[in-house]
């Protein structure tokens, strides 16, 4: 079965670590937030400049003034901090940020991501992305593994205009956790009851595939 | 005004020598924070073929959206457009100009335009369409993008209380482009919410220095919510 956007945001969850600050990305990353292992402190950045982002606000509490990079109100944790978009994207830029998870149209074997213009569709814009995936060391994709009509989004070379070039090292798909080295995707993980050849067969770019690919765990070690 | 009170009476004064053509870079993420009286000052003066430097351009009917109506805006700089119907018919019919920007190389143009730095080099928007008529040099073994810093004829920040030297702070997350659109500003025009006694404010918890800012006015907000979203 391929994983559901909870489960998706479940699996990626596991990457973090006590005192990791963390950017999540709008859409299935946003969901992490809610997978962070009990006893565990984190402080998701937002991108619009708040750092120590807290839950959503309750009717009594929503305050206009206080928002994240996806425009929601939200809240501030104790330990928050508040500033400028220039010195969000400085920690951004300078690497501070541990985790950077977001969502794509496509990556490919380069370690390049595409996530923000279809060509012919209307382009609002990358917002942070660029910055994002610029910066950041430690960065997951997570995306379903092939459209809707079965086409994969795990290619040799991206066919959309890039987000970034060369940054992606691992992708968290609907059916597998892969890594990205030396010019291929090595399947690390496959999702309960998704097969070896399934992932093979909608990976269209070069896959390694290990002699043992074990079961994705979603219980935190 | 006398001396450094910086205070403007009326929305009229505060945008005095705003005209056709000119660059207005504009705080404010979504609508949030966003100079709304000043917006809607431009608005009724009718200046028309402006350059708006600003992360988004409002919604319809709101924020900047608002000049789209009378098509007073002919380019925008922005890190992202969405939202906004008019903008983008104006957007397909050709009607409008735009420059998309990532969000932080945009901040720090306006930061480096506040501060006298004419360029700076970032890994951002490498291999990527944004990196196209520009030049990269290598560093340390990186590819980086050379990217032009931006100054406007006018600023428009929206702030949360100030004194009448012009010392600003910004309340919660309402802050985001605000200080660095007020130091790019040949004129930056600041609205609050309300003008503190002098002293009032900490010196040392000042946002933007008055320095930076020629004229305040205090006015009253909508701080209309994009997206309203609560506890279950």
């Amino acid at each position: 079965m391929a994983l559901s956007r909870e489960q998706m945001a479940q699996r990626v969850a596991r990457e973090m670590q006590d005192g990791f600050y963390v950017n999540l990305g709008i859409g299935i990353p946003t969901l992490v937030a809610n997978y962070i292992p009990e006893g565990m402190e984190v402080m998701l950045q937002s991108e619009n400049g708040l750092l120590g982002m807290g839950p959503f606000p309750t009717e009594e509490t929503i305050d206009a003034d206080m928002i994240n990079a996806g425009k929601q109100t939200v809240t501030a944790r104790t330990g928050a901090s508040i500033f400028s978009s220039a010195e969000s994207f400085a920690m951004i830029r300078g690497g501070h940020v541990d985790l950077t998870v977001l969502g794509a149209f496509e990556v490919d074997v380069q370690g390049n991501i595409a996530s923000w213009m279809i060509p012919g569709k209307l382009v609002k814009g990358m917002g942070g992305a660029m910055d994002l995936v610029a910066g950041a060391d430690n960065i997951i994709v997570i995306m379903t593994h092939a459209s809707k009509d079965g086409e994969s989004k795990l290619l040799s070379q991206c066919s959309l205009p890039l987000t970034g070039a060369g940054c992606i090292k691992r992708v968290l798909t609907d059916l597998a956790y892969l890594e990205i080295e030396n010019g291929a995707f090595i399947l690390k993980e496959r999702a309960p009851g998704v097969s070896v050849e399934e992932i093979v067969a909608k990976t269209a770019g070069k896959l390694i595939v290990p002699d043992h690919v074990p079961e994705m765990q979603f219980a935190a070690q | 005004m006398a001396g450094f009170d910086k205070r403007v009476s009326s929305y009229e004064e505060a945008l005095a020598g705003l005209e056709d053509g000119m660059t207005v870079i504009a705080g404010g993420f979504g609508l949030c924070g966003i100079p709304e009286n000043l917006i809607a000052e431009i608005k009724r003066k009718g200046t028309r073929d402006l350059t708006v430097v600003s992360n988004n351009c409002g919604v319809d009917g709101f924020g900047l959206g608002v000049l789209l109506t009378d098509r007073q805006i002919s380019k925008v700089v922005a890190s992202y457009v969405g939202e906004n119907k008019l903008f983008e018919e104006q957007l397909l019919k050709g009607e409008i100009e735009v420059t998309l920007t990532p969000q932080g190389t945009l901040a720090e143009k306006m930061r480096a335009g506040g501060a006298g730095i004419p360029a700076f080099f970032t890994a951002t928007g490498v291999g990527t369409p944004v990196a196209e008529g520009k030049e990269v040099r290598e560093f340390n073994g990186r590819k980086y993008l050379m990217e032009e810093s931006i100054t406007g004829d006018f600023a428009i920040v929206k702030g949360w209380k100030a004194d009448h030297f012009g010392n600003v702070i910004y309340r919660h997350t309402a802050q985001n482009f605000n200080p660095l659109a007020a130091t790019a500003g040949k004129i930056t025009v600041v609205e609050v919410e309300e003008i503190v006694e002098p002293g009032e404010l900490d010196p040392a918890q000042i946002h933007t220095p008055g320095i930076y800012v020629d004229r305040i006015i205090c006015g009253t907000f909508e701080k209309r919510i994009e997206q309203r979203t609560v506890r279950k």
